[in-house]
């Protein structure tokens, strides 16, 4: 069974803020629940399944007592800034097989005010082996990198182009926290973090949070709101695999087939790319591993302008990403989406509006990329195709 | 900055299934867990082998040589790690296969390279476990080029 046109994204909503240091963590995931539910044209009494990552303990229970829902599945998938690109996957299956047909699925988070500790379990039975050598987060992208490099020759100044699209696509972006154009002598010239990677290789701490509704061709046709056509979703999980792990991909290189596969297109096909963007190597992997290109040309790719919205070779991250505009929660998947429905519906920045979009995808990668990642890729078309 | 070989030694959490493993740790031996039925030589130690999901698994002794496969250069620790910047975190691939994370100790942290040659060194914890890192030796044999 395939889930090809059997679900439909028919309200996408971004909290507007930053930084959030008045609002609770549960009047986040509200905010965005109501403005997608108002983007879509429906209202709390519609929805009857809810999806969350969690973070409260006991799944979307206790966001679904806050928000006084009556839902009849929940999902509560976890695989870090991925997850939401998931959820949409799961919830066009649940919507297929006939279990609910109005979808909310929303996510939030304060870093930005709270402090940003990266999340570690000693109880896994990992951390006894990893933990203990002082891996950061920025660490364990580096490692990526160092090797990408070692075996590709991908340059710094490579990866710089990447952040200098997206700060290109930020300025256009009312909302995004950092609007001012930058350009590869700006990236090098930050303060190296962790080699190679620079301050500016990395992606932003943010509040806020963001929101999507999904739901049956049936409630699509009902509404007014143009609504955005599940074509394909796909995931995987990256690990050491033993000890083999090879630093050079990700996850994308199993997603990306399957998601394009049962939307029955190819990486040629795709008119608009959200990348989760948390650090420059991490989407020059994926451009690689999607078959956007072969395998270490990325650094080729993204040069000259390659990822600039309308006209480059693949436009992305039209909002800024997570590099520039917003980065909730430390997790990108969602805002990928978000921007992927904005294109898809016309309703970019007028300057980075991908003419006549038809194709988006949205890529979600979670974990780190040193050693076990979530992969989730999803294909969204537009309302017709 | 932190005194060279001087980093911290953060106790690693020990359960029933590592304890052989941490153990051996102490007596300046790094054990490796290999697969009676496939063979395959793992890494992160643990009783069941990812290759053919068999639970016939016993220990091996590495011979503590592997060269660098990756490595970064740390400038902004956390935790434990704040105050022992710079210092290289980095994967060493050792003879027997497997890739593990671990510092790179005893030189200069800009000195590490892929493919640098390595063996390992123990650092005492003090709770009757050490940890495994590597400090660089002379090259032989392998060059560390991608395989």
């Amino acid at each position: 069974m395939s889930i090809r046109g059997k679900a439909f994204i028919a309200g996408a909503y971004e909290h507007p803020g930053r930084e959030l240091p008045d609002l609770s963590l549960a009047q986040i995931h509200a905010e965005v629940a109501l403005g997608a539910l108002a983007d879509a044209g429906l209202s709390l009494s519609d929805v009857n399944a809810y999806f969350c990552d969690g973070q409260f303990g006991f799944g979307g229970i206790s966001m679904a007592d806050y928000l006084g829902l009556s839902v009849r599945y929940t999902d509560s998938t976890n695989t870090g800034g991925s997850s939401y690109i998931g959820h949409v996957g799961h919830a066009a299956a649940a919507i297929a097989a006939g279990k609910f047909d109005v979808a909310l699925i929303t996510m939030a988070g304060k870093p930005r005010t709270q402090g940003r500790v990266r999340p570690t379990f000693q109880i896994a039975p990992e951390y006894a082996f990893e933990e203990v050598f002082g891996p950061t987060t920025l660490g364990m992208y580096a490692l990526a990198a160092s090797r990408h490099m070692y075996e590709y020759g991908t340059t710094s100044e490579q990866l710089a182009e990447i952040r200098v699209a997206a700060s290109w696509h930020a300025q256009f972006n009312p909302h995004a926290l950092m609007r001012t154009p930058v350009t590869v002598e700006d990236v090098l010239a930050s303060p190296m973090v962790s080699d190679p990677l620079h301050r500016l290789d990395s992606c932003l701490i943010t509040d806020g949070g963001g929101a999507v509704v999904v739901v049956s061709p049936d409630v699509a046709r009902s509404l007014d709101r143009q609504c955005v056509k599940v074509l394909g979703h796909g995931e995987a999980a990256k690990h050491l695999g033993g000890g083999r792990i090879d630093l050079t991909y990700t996850g994308a290189v199993w997603s990306g087939p399957q998601a394009f596969e049962e939307a029955g297109i190819t990486p040629a096909d795709v008119d608009y790319a959200s990348i989760y963007d948390s650090f420059t190597i991490t989407v020059l992997q994926i451009v690689e591993d999607l078959g956007f290109c072969e395998k270490g040309q990325g650094g080729a790719f993204v040069s000259d302008g390659g990822l600039i919205a309308p006209d480059g070779r693949l436009p992305f991250n039209t909002d800024g990403g997570g590099l520039c505009n917003n980065h909730p929660a430390s997790r990108g998947g969602m805002t990928k989406i978000i921007e992927a429905v904005r294109q898809l519906r016309g309703e970019a920045a007028p300057q980075v509006q991908v003419r006549d979009c038809e194709i988006a995808v949205a890529h979600g990668n979670g974990g780190s990329l040193a050693t076990r990642t979530g992969a989730a890729t999803l294909v969204l078309g537009r309302e017709d195709t | 900055m932190s005194e060279l070989g001087s980093l911290p030694t953060p106790v690693p959490p020990v359960n029933p299934e590592t304890r052989v493993f941490w153990d051996a740790t102490a007596n300046g031996r790094l054990l490796l867990p290999r697969c009676t039925v496939c063979g395959s030589v793992f890494w992160y130690p643990k009783t069941l082998c990812g290759a053919c999901g068999s639970v016939a698994v016993e220990w091996i002794e590495s011979s503590g040589l592997g060269i660098v496969y990756s490595c970064t250069v740390t400038r902004r620790g956390v935790g434990d790690y704040r105050d022992a910047v710079p210092y290289v975190l980095a994967y060493v691939e050792l003879d027997e296969g497997p890739r593990v994370m671990t510092n790179i100790v005893d030189c200069p942290p800009e000195d590490v390279a892929i493919g640098q040659r390595v063996a390992v060194v123990f650092h005492d914890t003090g709770a009757g476990c050490s940890l495994p890192r590597f400090r660089p030796v002379a090259q032989t044999g392998s060059q560390g080029l991608p395989s």
